[in-house]
């Protein structure tokens, strides 16, 4: 087999390590699963017999991607995703770790549930898959869960998303009791009181389209009260998604002042305003006419799509390392789930196949440095869930992934390797894409455009 | 709004109950109409008047024609001026509603749009709890599909008609001072007479109280170039709101605002914001008092005020089968729009 030969030269290519501040042309050896060197390009290597080539020229070199949040929906929700689907499609975004969110059917609140996913993952994964355990039992906001079980099931920290943890005082439990098992609380930021109902961003556009707003504040309320909690309890907090300039606000002061507090943010909430609901793609006047394409149901997501101006604020913090991480909070559903009107449409946009080719719109913008985006996709989440990925310092993990910085090509969500084709971006032109995803010394993905040289014999 | 269809589908081109070519339209809201158009909508209206008043209330304009009513939500007045003007223009008219029909057995508005196109109806008139359905309904629809109120966002033909009471009373709509009193935060209403309004030059004041208002219409957003209300004014203070006012729109308060901790209680609501015959005293001595219904008497509108000289709230109700034969024919008949 060509794709799990046990000796590979990547040869060429421009490496971005941010883990080793690394950015230069070389060469990489993969031997046994594992990087055995980097050589700078040019410098006199000769790589042993019976390895296979691949010419990464014009193309970058980087760790594998991590994404910290992601619906991979088994058990329970197969018809949306399936730990199949959703490493699949992972793959072919250049992600080779996922970390999978609880809220599955059952949800992931006990050490048995945790074990099926990994060992489903391991069956059937294509990528590396690392669960999230619940906060509380059964995901109702009421009781603990067995963290401690979880922890040694192999959870990578705790959340409740898609519901946020409403009551302050599990929160403040939860904070603290996760503390002595090393692993962060994730909470979903909404204050469900000012939520109640909601189902896009509040706002002139909300205004115009008679739909209940939900405002900026009600995530940056919750994430007020969560900060308060960790400096409190000295647990450690890692909001989800946030999208408001608000909360982003909030975060920096508590990093000011020591608070052990991170955050993520999506791709869309980087590269799309509340305008897509409009069913255009934010530029342009704010008070465009309604198009056949008004109500878009898939751009419904939770958190809304904010602002132009949340947007840019969102981008400043990621280049400032205010925000710690993208995480892709790929929500896929069917599309009964979005063949509806806008307040009975499902939440949720299907990211892992379109997040590096959304982002390199802020590279090629000129609003975010390349190695700054790779490091907030791989050494960054990585520390978040210290592990040894996301790096390609020698020994480490071959988990590595091949991209055209400047390829362009058309979102065509039937080639998606997901079952959620939910998108506003179909039929958009991107420009960059992953050509190949090696997990462990394996290829998992890989385009058919690179060029390849087996080894003789 | 009334667009152009772009979605033609080959296979349901064919039959005798296909318009003219290229004139497919929808009315979705007001938003995109020229003033030309509302005003060829309301001279239409007028002779559309007319025809009411005969002894036999009957034109052949639509025969021919199929109109089906689809309403998820409960309707008096709409429902009822659609189907009398569908009849009067010698459509057919199928009147559908959620009870009753296969939306009781849970089908989607999707698979209901799918099974009307089957039918080949030339007119679909929808009402609908959720903002935007008219419009998922025009994506899968060949027929025209009239907006006759969705949810939060649009009610087009009821500003139509609070257009021409305004118009046949006042001449004109340009340069008055028309004052909406109530939950413009809900109102489909509120939303659609806005662009109405705008854009035949009257000069709008929204008032109510402040938790009933959009926030984006209390900040500096709305001195945005390019903004389609930024003309508009809000005034927390009914008594001032009235003052030197042409025409004053009550709007309906639901109940649910008092639950929803939008208001104290209703009671108070009445003190503070329902109009009555010493606030009424303020604005110009011919105010017209409109309420597009059904009326909470006592609450947002004194019954002496409903019921009294400057009311027109059943003029409004007549005024709406002329409005809504006057859209009815301009869709079926594209070729002498703005005839």
């Amino acid at each position: 087999m060509l794709d799990n030969h046990l000796l590979w030269l990547i040869k060429g290519g421009r490496v971005l390590d941010p883990s080793q501040g690394l950015d230069q042309v070389g060469n990489i050896l993969v031997k046994d699963g594992k990087v055995a060197w980097i050589k700078k390009h040019g410098a006199a290597t000769s790589p042993p017999d019976n390895c296979h080539t691949l010419d990464a020229k014009g193309l970058i070199v980087c760790p594998g991607f991590i994404d910290l949040h992601c619906h991979l929906r088994e058990p329970g929700y197969e018809d949306k995703e399936t730990i199949a689907t959703g490493t699949m499609a992972a793959a072919r975004g250049g992600f080779t770790t996922v970390c999978a969110m609880p809220n599955t059917n059952p949800p992931l609140d006990n050490g048995p549930t945790v074990e099926f996913v990994k060992r489903k993952a391991q069956e059937e994964g294509v990528v590396r898959v690392i669960p999230v355990g619940c906060i509380t039992k059964g995901r109702l906001g009421n009781q603990m869960a067995e963290m401690a079980e979880l922890a040694r099931a192999g959870v990578v920290g705790f959340s409740d998303d898609g519901s946020p943890l409403a009551d302050s005082n599990i929160m403040r439990s939860a904070l603290s009791y996760s503390r002595s098992l090393g692993l962060p609380i994730i909470n979903h930021c909404e204050d469900p009181d000012l939520f109640r109902g909601g189902a896009m961003n509040e706002g002139w556009v909300s205004t115009r389209l008679g739909l209940k707003g939900i405002p900026t504040t009600a995530e940056a309320t919750m994430a007020s009260r969560d900060i308060a909690l960790a400096e409190l309890t000295g647990g450690r907090l890692h909001l989800a998604h946030i999208s408001t300039a608000a909360s982003l606000e909030r975060v920096r002061q508590a990093k000011e002042k020591g608070i052990r507090v991170t955050c993520e943010v999506t791709p869309h909430h980087l590269t799309m305003s509340e305008d897509w609901v409009l069913g255009n793609r934010g530029e342009g006047s704010p008070f465009p006419p309604l198009g056949a394409g008004a109500y878009n149901t898939m751009a419904k997501v939770n958190p809304p799509l904010r602002s132009r101006e949340d947007v840019q604020a969102m981008i400043q913090g990621l280049r400032e390392g205010i925000i710690d991480a993208i995480a892709t909070d790929h929500a896929p559903h069917s599309h009964v789930d979005k063949l509806c009107t806008f307040d009975e449409a499902a939440f949720g946009i299907s990211v892992l196949e379109t997040a590096l080719g959304s982002l390199m719109t802020l590279v090629h913008g000129g609003s975010l440095p390349l190695p700054t985006l790779i490091a907030r996709l791989t050494w960054a989440p990585a520390q978040l869930i210290g592990s040894d990925l996301g790096t390609l310092k020698d020994g480490s993990p071959a988990d590595i992934t091949i991209l055209d910085p400047d390829a362009p090509w058309v979102v065509d969500t039937s080639q998606f390797a997901s079952k959620g084709k939910n998108t506003p971006l179909e039929g958009a032109t991107l420009k960059g894409k992953v050509m190949a995803t090696m997990v462990a010394g394996t290829f998992r993905y890989r385009d058919d455009k690179l060029k390849m040289e087996q080894a003789d014999g | 709004m009334i667009k152009a269809r772009e979605l033609a589908k080959p296979q349901a081109q064919s039959g005798h109950t296909q318009p003219a070519k290229g004139g497919r339209r929808h009315l979705l809201d007001l938003d995109d109409l020229s003033r030309a158009e509302i005003e060829t909508l309301l001279s239409t209206a007028k002779t559309m008047q007319e025809v009411l008043h005969r002894d036999i209330k009957k034109v052949p304009t639509l025969r021919g024609k199929t109109i089906i009513t689809l309403f998820y939500e409960a309707s008096t007045r709409t429902r009822v001026s659609f189907e009398q003007a569908g009849k009067v223009l010698s459509a057919d008219v199928i009147n559908v509603s959620s009870s009753g029909s296969s939306v009781e057995k849970g089908e989607s508005l999707y698979n209901t749009a799918k099974t009307l196109q089957a039918m080949n109806a030339d007119i679909i008139v929808i009402r609908h709890p959720h903002s935007g359905a008219p419009y998922l309904m025009s994506h899968f629809l060949d027929s025209c599909v009239i907006n006759a109120g969705d949810g939060s966002h649009a009610h087009p033909t009821q500003a139509l008609l609070d257009l021409y009471t305004l118009q046949q009373h006042l001449g004109t709509v340009e340069g008055l001072k028309v004052v909406m009193v109530g939950d413009i935060l809900y109102s489909r209403v509120a939303r659609s007479n806005l662009w109405g309004l705008t854009k035949m030059g009257a000069q709008v004041v929204l008032c109510g109280p402040l938790t009933l208002i959009p926030l984006d219409f209390l900040t500096a957003y709305r001195n945005r170039e390019g903004h389609p209300f930024a003309s508009i004014e809000v005034e927390t203070n009914v008594e001032r709101a009235l003052e030197g006012a042409d025409a004053v729109m009550v709007l309906r308060l639901q109940r649910e605002r008092q639950q929803a901790g939008h208001l104290p209680s209703l009671r108070e609501y009445s003190q503070v914001y329902g109009i009555n015959q010493k606030r009424l005293a303020l604005a110009k001595p011919n105010v017209l008092v409109l309420h597009p219904g059904p009326m909470n008497e006592g609450i947002e509108i004194d019954p002496e005020v409903a019921h009294g000289a400057h009311s027109v709230i059943e003029e409004q109700v007549n005024n709406g089968v002329a409005v809504r034969m006057a859209v009815l024919y301009q869709l079926a008949t594209p070729s002498r729009e703005g005839s």
